[in-house]
């Protein structure tokens, strides 16, 4: 036994150890898998992204290689870091910190040294590069813009962050993607698939040819090429009638819903926003907290509507049957109303008026008088208010449009309960919320909704939600929240006395100056009275300018919401934009040169700097 | 004379040995070898300094064949003496190495006494267990082996190395050999096993369920009138150890130590601290596979993922370069040697030869069942070396020197009468 104990010991431990080498070299291939991750390279193959045209096919952005110079810290040997400084121009120090950072990352994962050097820098590097062992250049490929105009349409893609990377884990530290509009929406269509190279290593980390005969290995899947709704000429036309002016501008085509332009301003050159000088420009238009140039006003500014919402107030009218387009309401420079003789103020125009003038003349009387017998046709005022918002609703307000556009807002209908939380009592009344009628109080909506209000009008009764995106890889989208209409709460018989009333406004009424030869304009002025705050002052600023419009009267091709920022009236600012945009959209030509003049060179520059002046000023002049 | 020893020399051993330390070399060399034009003077790289430590063992080698077998039993004590002196010397002279004072440095060389005390100390004890007056029955002879077993080792731990210190349980195996009591086998292993089970499941279950253990017992031999005292003495030790594990391992032990256990029970998961030498071994072992992925072209290896691999980790080299069957074969070159040298122990007709014997077996196993074990992850990490295969002069020239003093030993017992 003495003798037999440590010969038995030995012969164990003998057994033992071989059955742990089984299990861990040939039972558990779990670690065989983690020495891949340690010897072999995967190298990724960028597909080209996807391009992006225009409706009538014009190439609007489309790629250009770039170069990022990459370091694997490990692999690093001393080299001449003054050379390397000047050739990529940095100092020494940012080289320093930004090799130290890297190494911290990971010694054997690449990390970005310098993103993204132009054509010229990455041809003079290349000859050098062989004196910088440990570093290399990836190539990768970034947008080149055919167009200045439609960078809030457009969107810009950039480097994912790190909160990206964990959500999807497609992306890899330093891929790009799409950060803002059709970029960031259709991303996916667009990036395409990247390919995957996996390169075996020897001990010397040499490349000894594709891992397991590349059985591994994925080919990229290009990205697919999208065509946008945006007719690029309108755009740009939209853009430069908004030169020096706040604002935005929308046009749809009523029988698609496809937006057509999308203009907002102050904007940006789209070209502003790619590669290194990204960086710098971003900051510099995201800290201008004044004009906001990255605030998209076609989508995100919600504006009180003005006049143009009374349109729908007309048409709920007719609906509900508490008017008819007979009746004419009188009209005494206002309308009346409650024991202490309040008022809501009118222009001077010719009274009474039926429905059709009243639109035409814009009166408040009117409207308020529908309006009121809205709320009140039911016995009490909050069914009557949760029935008008019915209606309203229907005509996509009040809510998010639920479309392919990366930014939106939903605008604001109040319902019964709003009034009932303001008012505690509930003692409310179709009087307290009178400024519904014409478009101002509690009502809000962005520009594109009101353009696709006035669709629904165009269109006699239903609308397309607006969309971006036209066709992808040359097949035209079939997505049912696109092609398919959607009705409003309103009888088609009840739009034409509406649709007439918004011809008169180019024959007779408020716009009668801004009519185009051979086309039969309907359009709606607007002028929303606005407040700011100025050192916790609230105060009045100068009237917005806002306008309506679609054309020909019958068979729409295009309509339009034109927003402009303290504009004044309606047919000032908005009305001419509208009015130029319809020809030359329709047209193809403007004839009336002396009107654009008028627009290009007026500015409302010396208007928007007033509350920042810090001096009293005047508005509405 | 000389004629009849160098015949009598057991040359199966020698063969073992020659084929470990030539595989060990090999590992080593891949280990450590970067692309690079190296002269053979150059004594900053690895593999070239090992080569002359290797060259260096065949003259120790030599000269221990010359010397008469004799001596190595005489000047016993003496030569385990200097041994002492010379750990002792290195509270004065040593130098720190990596944290540890374990080395004298002569220039670019540095000796590492502890390397060299483990002959020793087997020299003593051998010299002290076959003498005459020694009965290994008595407490007070026994006392005095582990006098001199223990002396040693108590120099060794403040270095710190404590791993170097574990070895000297090694002896157990020689003092077991010549009479020693199983009792303090049993003990032991008993230890060892409510160490283990204290740490991964709390001392209160372990005490609960050996209770639970015992009374079932008890009713089972209730008839047989079993004497009640011995399990109540026992079960309040085995509480009183379980208890004090616990507090030793929270209070006294520091961290790393601590996170080395866990790792090994499982219990904690830390793949790039304290973990990850373990964790990077067993990747690249498992990364072998059946055959390996051949010499020099372990991509584990080559990327010095495993820390210390050319020192103490240097069998996951040949689990990675070689497979499974390789480091299979170096397990088995391993069992050989170790049987082969029990069975020359057992032949031995003089007591001195065979104790020595049985010492050299002893610290050969301990090494090796550690240093793979630990490579392996099966157990926590303890810092020695595997013999004949890991790089270091001193650590090589030890075991040469332990091993082929009992070559010598062997090869005169012909002349013993």
């Amino acid at each position: 036994m003495r003798k037999l104990l440590l010969y038995l010991i030995i012969v164990t431990t003998g057994f033992v150890f071989v059955a742990r080498l089984f299990y861990l070299q040939i039972y558990n291939t779990s670690f065989a898998s983690l020495s891949e991750d340690n010897a072999i390279k995967v190298i990724y193959d960028y597909p080209q992204r996807g391009a992006i045209y225009d409706r009538n096919a014009r190439l609007l952005v489309t790629n250009q290689p770039s170069y990022d110079v990459m370091v694997i810290p490990r692999e690093l040997k001393p080299f001449d870091t003054l050379e390397f400084c000047s050739i990529l121009n940095i100092t020494k120090d940012k080289l320093i910190k930004r090799l130290h950072k890297a190494r911290i990352y990971s010694p054997r994962v690449p990390s970005i040294i310098i993103p993204q050097l132009t054509k010229d820098e990455y041809a003079y590097l290349q000859e050098k590069m062989r004196k910088f062992e440990g570093f290399y250049i990836q190539k990768r490929s970034l947008r080149d813009y055919q167009t200045e105009n439609a960078a809030n349409v457009l969107g810009y893609i950039g480097e994912v962050n790190e909160g990206i990377i964990k959500r999807d884990p497609y992306y890899l530290s330093g891929d790009l993607i799409g950060i803002d509009g059709v970029e960031k929406q259709y991303e996916k269509e667009l990036r395409g698939i990247k390919g995957v190279k996996r390169i075996q290593k020897d001990r010397f980390n040499r490349d000894i040819g594709p891992y397991k005969n590349g059985k591994f290995d994925t080919l990229p899947v290009n990205g697919k090429d999208l065509t946008i709704t945006i007719d690029a000429k309108l755009q740009a036309y939209g853009q430069r009638l908004m030169q020096n002016k706040r604002g935005g501008i929308v046009a749809l085509e009523p029988a698609t819903g496809e937006i057509l332009a999308l203009v907002t301003a102050p904007t940006y050159k789209p070209e502003l926003l790619v590669g290194r000088k990204r960086s710098p420009n971003f900051t510099k238009l995201y800290y201008d907290t004044i004009a906001k140039p990255l605030f998209d006003r076609g989508l995100q500014g919600e504006y009180p509507p003005g006049s143009p919402f009374k349109t729908i107030n007309a048409l709920i009218g007719l609906q509900e049957g508490v008017i008819d387009t007979k009746e004419s309401v009188s009209c005494r420079m206002g309308y009346y109303y409650g024991r202490n003789g309040r008022k809501l103020g009118c222009h001077s125009h010719r009274s009474p008026l039926s429905m059709v003038p009243g639109i035409a003349h814009s009166c408040n009387a009117y409207f308020a008088t529908v309006y009121r017998r809205i709320i009140e046709k039911y016995s009490t005022p909050q069914e009557g208010m949760d029935n008008w918002r019915k209606h309203v609703e229907s005509f996509g307000l009040g809510n998010y449009l639920g479309n392919d556009l990366s930014a939106g807002r939903p605008g604001k209908v109040p319902s019964a309960k709003y009034y009932d939380r303001v008012y505690p009592n509930h003692n409310w009344y179709a009087t307290a919320t009178l400024s519904n009628s014409i478009g101002q109080g509690e009502v809000l909506a962005t520009p594109i909704q009101l353009a696709n209000m006035t669709a629904a009008i165009a269109n006699r009764g239903y609308y397309y939600t607006p969309h971006i995106i036209k066709a992808i890889d040359g097949k035209p989208i079939d997505n049912e929240n696109y092609v398919k209409p959607k009705y409003t709460t309103i009888d088609k018989e009840h739009f034409e006395p509406v649709v007439n009333g918004m011809h008169e406004v180019y024959t007779q009424g408020t716009a009668n100056f801004l009519q185009v030869e051979g086309i039969d304009i309907c359009g709606k002025t607007g002028t929303a009275e606005n407040y700011t705050k100025i050192d916790g002052v609230k105060t009045q600023l100068t009237d917005h300018s806002v306008f309506v419009a679609f054309a020909p009267k019958d068979n729409p091709k295009i309509v339009l919401a034109v927003f402009v920022e303290n504009g004044y009236w309606g047919a000032r600012y908005a009305g001419r934009i509208a009015s130029l945009m319809i020809e030359s959209y329709i047209k193809g030509t403007i004839s009336r040169t002396d009107l654009e003049e008028w627009v290009l060179t007026h500015s409302l520059e010396e208007e928007y700097a007033k509350p920042y002046s810090g001096e009293p000023f005047k508005i509405n002049q | 004379m000389a004629k009849s020893s160098v015949a009598a020399i057991d040359w199966i051993t020698v063969l073992l040995f020659l084929l470990l330390v030539g595989f060990g070399w090999g590992n080593i060399y891949s280990a450590s070898y970067e692309n690079e034009v190296i002269s053979l003077t150059d004594l900053s790289i690895v593999y070239v300094k090992q080569g002359y430590w290797i060259l260096f063992s065949i003259i120790i080698i030599i000269v221990i064949q010359a010397i008469e077998a004799k001596f190595y039993e005489r000047f016993a004590g003496l030569i385990y003496v200097i041994a002492l002196l010379s750990l002792l010397g290195l509270f004065v002279f040593g130098k720190t190495i990596s944290g540890a004072t374990s080395w004298y440095a002569f220039g670019p060389v540095g000796l590492q006494p502890s390397e060299f005390a483990k002959a020793a100390t087997a020299l003593a004890l051998a010299k002290f267990l076959s003498d005459m007056q020694t009965n290994i029955k008595s407490i007070r002879h026994q006392l005095r082996a582990f006098l001199i077993i223990a002396l040693p080792a108590l120099l060794i731990i403040p270095q710190p190395d404590p791993g170097s210190a574990l070895v000297y349980a090694a002896f157990f195996f020689p003092l077991y050999r010549e009479g020693l009591a199983a009792i303090y086998l049993i003990i032991g292993a008993s230890a060892a096993v409510l160490f283990i089970l204290t740490l991964l499941f709390g001392p209160l279950w372990v005490v609960l369920g050996i209770a639970t253990i015992m009374i079932a017992i008890l009713v089972k031999k209730r008839k047989q009138k079993p004497k009640y005292s011995r399990y109540l003495i026992t079960l309040v030790f085995i509480t009183g150890f379980c208890f004090s594990v616990n507090y030793i391992f929270n209070n006294v032990f520091e961290q790393r130590h601590r996170d080395r256990f866990n790792i090994v029970l499982g219990k904690e998961v830390d793949a790039k601290g304290i973990g990850y030498n373990t964790n990077q071994s067993q990747i690249a072992i498992g990364s072998g596979s059946w055959t390996g992925k051949g010499w020099k072209e372990g991509t584990q290896t080559k990327g010095g993922f495993v820390p210390e691999q050319h020192t103490d980790y240097i069998f996951s080299t040949v689990g990675e370069e070689w497979g499974f069957l390789g480091a299979t074969l170096i397990i088995i070159l391993f069992v050989l040697l170790l049987i082969r040298l029990l069975h020359l122990a057992e032949r031995q007709k003089n007591q001195f030869s065979r104790v020595y014997g049985y010492s050299v077996i002893g610290i050969l196993f301990i090494h090796f069942a550690i240093n793979i074990g630990m490579v392996t992850g099966l157990i926590p990490t303890i810092g020695i070396p595997l013999p004949f295969f890991s790089y270091g002069g001193s650590g090589l020239w030890g075991f040469t020197i332990l091993l082929f003093i009992f070559i010598k030993l062997d090869a005169n017992r012909v002349n013993e009468w």
